[in-house]
């Protein structure tokens, strides 16, 4: 097990119930699970969590048999707003992780390079963060996340503030990525769609009771279309199931 | 080039003045209103007797020293009082309080301890500035974008790689604000400084204008203050606060 989240609860001082309630829950290596729920769910507490950016009530989390007590590299984060480093350019943004892991300048070039062509931006890998778009943004902090080789990849609804078009694309690319490189992900999304599109299960959160409400194995063959009759069942079914506990 | 044709504007305005006032009409003294023709004579004056220069020179040398030890000290109070949260409770409300005083409050102590000498004036200088700078760099580094320390964090930085990869470049816009506003208050510490003791510099050639009841040297002595004042802004902090901009695209 690469994840493993063991009774996990996070009460926070200023709110009258729990946010997240006794969670439990197994991620395999190479496996791709998202977290789905409406906004206020604790899906971001979760992460947080995870990431080691804030400290459980009760519970743990184990990555690979040790147990979180703070952040890590191997647990790297992509988040909603791309987190670049203004004062770096693209190719000096992908490869600051791998900078502070001290490992050598021609392996962080090499590495920066294979995962910049990943993400199609090798043309731009000189550019200024402020001259590139938000889709171009996200795809850095992609090839920056992806060349940390973390064990987990944790990503904060990494496409949500993009526009509906880049986002798609993003997506499908993000599926590509994945089959090629089978990365452990912890992917959160308030859209179901995203959810189905990309995950091996969709973990669903109920906002009523902070715990899980419905784990979904997501039996389709990728790569996956949208308009395929069985992701458009699927997707209703749990969509169902999210606005139904929202309700 | 607008701005030199204002300026030449102004001189004129000032000139017809000074004529009508004091000339034709008799209204002011002429020893209490300074005119552009008499600061023009007492310049090319000063400046052939090697004066002036000598006194910006070391002026500036005086101003530039104690400004570069009130940097570094300012920049560990700054550092202590942004990472020590007892500090930032407890000392961060009295260095805001002292940076408050005039410089020229410094001076009876700086005398009493220095003297009436260089040292004196470096005193007033290093604590008309150091806290100003302190407080800059608190500010510079609360104002972080809290993303940056987060992605950070998560890509596995240690303390020290906070500093030096993130902290450091992350406030380097406002740390140089902060830098320049601190020059500005060291170099008006200087002429707290040297108007109350006796060094040569410019404070000491506007106090021998006073003495003189000289007042195109008064004047004189004022316009380079600000002329010094304004290069080292114009081509020291604004080239280097424009860079750091354009680099991120935010000037």
């Amino acid at each position: 097990m690469a994840l493993i989240i063991k009774g996990l609860s996070k009460h926070f001082k200023n709110s009258e119930k729990a946010t997240l309630n006794e969670i439990n829950l197994e991620i395999k290596t190479g496996e791709f699970v998202c977290i789905a729920g409406t906004s206020g769910c604790g899906k971001s507490t979760l992460l947080n969590l995870v990431a080691g950016l804030d400290k459980p009530t009760e519970g743990e989390i184990l990555v690979d048999g040790n147990r979180v007590t703070g952040p890590g590299a191997d647990r790297t984060v992509m988040f909603q707003e791309h987190g670049l480093f203004p004062w770096l350019s693209v190719i000096e943004n992908v490869k600051f992780g791998m900078k502070i892991a001290g490992m050598s300048n021609d392996v962080q070039e090499k590495r920066a390079l294979y995962y910049l062509e990943m993400v199609h931006l090798q043309d731009y890998k000189d550019y200024p963060i402020h001259q590139i778009s938000g889709g171009m943004r996200q795809r850095t902090a992609l090839a920056r996340a992806l060349s940390m080789d973390s064990k987990v990849l944790l990503m904060d609804e990494p496409f949500s503030a993009l526009d509906k078009q880049t986002s798609n694309m993003l997506r499908e690319e993000l599926q590509k990525i994945w089959m090629e490189t089978k990365k452990t992900i912890l992917f959160i999304t308030h859209s179901v769609e995203e959810a189905v599109y990309l995950g091996d299960r969709v973990v669903v959160l109920s906002p009523v009771t902070g715990s899980i409400a419905d784990i979904i194995k997501i039996d389709i063959e990728r790569p996956r279309h949208v308009y395929a009759t069985e992701f458009v069942n699927l997707r209703h079914q749990i969509l169902a199931e999210v606005r139904g506990e929202a309700v | 080039m607008n701005i030199i044709f204002f300026l030449l504007v102004l001189v004129l305005f000032w000139q017809g003045f000074y004529w009508i006032g004091v000339d034709i009409f008799r209204w002011w003294k002429p020893y209490a209103v300074p005119s552009p023709a008499g600061v023009a004579e007492r310049f090319i004056t000063l400046l052939k007797s090697g004066t002036l220069i000598e006194a910006v020179v070391n002026s500036l040398v005086r101003g530039i020293t104690g400004y570069f030890i009130a940097v570094i000290i300012g920049i560990i109070i700054g550092l202590l009082i942004s990472h020590f949260n007892y500090l930032q409770k407890n000392l961060k409300p009295i260095v805001l309080g002292v940076q408050t005083l005039p410089s020229v409050c410094w001076v009876p102590f700086s005398i009493l301890w220095f003297g009436l000498s260089a040292n004196a004036i470096l005193f007033v200088i290093i604590m008309g500035s150091a806290f100003s700078i302190a407080i800059s760099v608190d500010n510079a580094i609360k104002n972080i974008q809290p993303i940056y320390i987060k992605a950070a964090l998560t890509m596995g930085a240690n303390k020290k790689q906070m500093y030096t990869n993130v902290i450091f470049p992350a406030s380097l816009p406002e740390l140089v604000s902060g830098l320049k506003q601190g020059w500005s208050f060291a170099w008006r510490a200087l002429m707290a400084g040297e108007v109350m003791t006796t060094s040569t510099g410019l404070g000491q050639t506007l106090i021998m204008g006073r003495d003189l009841a000289d007042i195109n040297q008064v004047m004189l002595v004022m316009v380079v203050i600000v002329v010094v004042g304004i290069i080292i802004d114009k081509f020291i902090f604004s080239v280097v606060e424009n860079r750091i901009l354009k680099k991120r695209g935010l000037a």
